[in-house]
């Protein structure tokens, strides 16, 4: 408890940061579960190969540490696109081949899921054992710096100098705390403007409260379906930007336990609901640094989940309760 | 002829929900369809919605052959729908969903969608007063009348209105059966579903009756009224 105490602030900020990661991420379940009423257990490799696209893109670009400003903001910027365009690309390909022919032969929601829980570790392993794959398309030697020892962890290289900006309680926020968190949210609103302003974000709604009156208005659902998934991916890439820009790492597995804990932050927060992902990620982002401050760090997944339980016992359909549209998201 | 149904078979599975059903609907027009529950009323409208896949026979609008077509697509062709249970988007406000009402309008951005929701709320001044209001929190009737503004909203050139009378107080019935003859008045053609059958029957053009999937009897909303084996069935024994 002393240790809670003792390091508040920077248990508060660096939780902020996790959960501005897990909300973004949170982000793309909840949207394809408005619409689809699935979840997308391969939400996470879409988030994985993000982080991955990210730190290729640096390091194609000869990224190194030391540049100045505008270097900072160059490599950001291309991070972002390089990620954002990889994670939509893998959302959308996931839609098109893991669900809509299943979607289209009416399979039950159970086959669904399956083939969610299929596409997740194919996509897993492909990026695991990229090693090999580039050996059997004789990209071998081109490619070897991206593709070496493809089950170990891999590096970003230090373009964002962590930089003290000012201190709270005896915490050094750093300038990429700051840029996460603000980032985040700021996305998040644009997002949360889409879907309540933009035609496109009508339909979404519109599909996820009631899928037969709209078509009646002439919403054509699979398009709607598509641009969630895309929306979905996009916000995951942007997602393991801010991850990689805190944590510095990624591994063909990272999209695992990252991908349950996002999971479980739409699920706090109330599946189906935009705000409630926001709200369920920052939430457990600062439970679960909270709750390892109390009972050790070997418990911090515990935690979470146990958070999970608890909030459903007394709240069913999770913080906000459940609904793309019926929260008036 | 608007609309031209002929030879249409559509099944749930194994069940054949309508067999071989034909009619017709000219413009200007309001038709009925009246029948028990479970008549295939409901499946009728949905299908020539696109909703429901055809198995056999052919549906026409406006002279193009729209079978196949999907079912987004023909709300710009000028098909409308007030579904059956209403289906407002209940997380939306009235506004956004009289908004809806215009989301395959090619003219959505224009002054022509204003001039159309003046007139929805000249029709529905119950949804003026309330445009802020989540759906989800109106009353059933209201939610009707919302319906059907929504569905209005499409500029139809067909109005398909599934039991719009269900559930509401009498007075309200009425209220709805005259603003469904405003519409007609105002040069809109409608195949209306009711069940309130004097009441339907008295309003419309023409009517047919529909038994177990199939159309047993059709007419003049007046030969109809006046039959005595219709009257018998449909209408509780007086109109
Ligand atoms: N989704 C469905 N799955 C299976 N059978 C269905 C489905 N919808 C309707 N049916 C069946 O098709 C038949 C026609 O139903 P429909 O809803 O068209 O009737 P209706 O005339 O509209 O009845 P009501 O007056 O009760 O609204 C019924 O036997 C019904 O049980
Ligand atoms: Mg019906």
């Amino acid at each position: 408890m002393q240790f809670l105490i003792d390091n508040f602030w920077a248990l508060t900020i660096t939780g902020l940061t996790l959960g501005a990661v897990y909300a973004l991420v949170a982000l793309g379940y909840t949207l394809v579960y408005g619409v689809l009423r699935l979840i997308n257990f391969a939400h996470s490799e879409v988030f994985m190969y993000g982080t991955f696209a990210a730190l290729w893109v640096v390091m194609f670009l000869g990224g190194k540490a030391g540049g100045g400003t505008g270097q900072v903001i160059f490599w950001i910027a291309m991070m972002f696109v390089a990620a954002m365009t990889m994670s939509g690309l893998i959302a959308v390909l996931l839609e098109r081949f893991a669900y809509r022919p299943l979607r289209k032969r009416n399979a039950p929601p159970l086959i669904a899921l399956i083939s969610a829980v299929g596409a997740s570790f194919v996509l897993a392993e492909v990026m695991g054992l990229r090693e090999k794959i580039v050996a059997w398309v004789g990209l071998d030697d081109n490619l070897r710096a991206y593709v070496r020892n493809s089950r170990n962890a891999v590096g970003l290289p230090d373009i964002v100098a962590k930089e003290p900006v000012f201190t709270v309680g005896g915490y050094a926020v750093t300038n990429v705390d700051i840029f996460v968190i603000v980032g985040a949210i700021t996305i998040m609103v644009i997002l949360d403007q889409f879907v309540k302003r933009s035609r496109l974000g009508r339909g979404i709604r519109a599909v996820a409260q009631d899928p037969e009156a709209a078509a009646l208005m002439g919403v054509n659902r699979d398009r709607v379906i598509q641009v969630t998934f895309l929306v979905g991916g996009v916000m995951a890439g942007a997602a393991a930007v801010f991850y990689l820009l805190r944590i510095g790492i990624t591994r063909y597995d990272a999209g695992f336990l990252l991908g349950v804990k996002a999971f479980t932050a739409a699920v706090l927060g109330g599946i189906g609901n935009l705000r409630g992902a926001l709200l369920g990620g920052f939430v457990l982002g600062l439970a679960e640094n909270y709750g390892s401050a109390i009972v050790g760090t070997q418990w911090k997944d515990v935690v979470a989940f146990v958070l999970l339980i608890v909030i459903l016992l007394f709240r069913p359909t999770g913080l906000l309760g459940e609904s793309l549209g019926k929260a008036r998201a | 002829m608007l609309l031209e149904v002929k030879g249409l078979c559509v099944n749930y599975g194994r069940i054949e929900a309508i067999r071989d059903i034909s009619f017709t609907v000219d413009e200007g027009e309001i038709v009925t369809l009246i029948g028990a529950n479970g008549a295939g009323k409901t499946t009728t409208m949905k299908t020539i919605s696109g909703l429901r896949p055809v198995r056999a026979g052919t549906v026409t609008f406006n002279g193009k052959d729209i079978t196949d077509l999907p079912s987004y697509e023909r709300p710009v062709l000028g098909i409308s729908q007030s579904p059956e249970g209403r289906g407002c988007f209940v997380g939306m406000t009235v506004m956004e969903n009289l908004e809806m009402g215009t989301y395959a309008r090619p003219d959505r951005k224009s002054k022509a969608v204003k001039d159309d929701l003046e007139r929805v709320f000249e029709l529905f001044p119950r949804l003026k007063e309330r445009v802020n209001q989540a759906a989800g929190s109106m009353s059933g009737g209201e939610q009707q009348m919302l319906a059907m503004g929504r569905a209005l909203m499409a500029k139809p050139k067909l109005l398909l209105l599934d039991e719009p009378s269900m559930g509401l107080a009498p007075k309200l019935i009425q209220q709805i059966f005259d603003i469904v003859t405003e519409i007609n008045s105002q040069g809109t053609t409608v195949l209306l579903v009711e069940q309130n059958a004097a009441q339907a029957l008295k309003r419309s053009h023409r009517a047919y009756i529909l038994e177990t999937g199939e159309i047993v009897r059709e007419g003049s909303g007046k030969e109809l009224a006046n039959d005595p084996a219709v009257k018998a069935a449909y209408l509780g024994g007086d109109v």
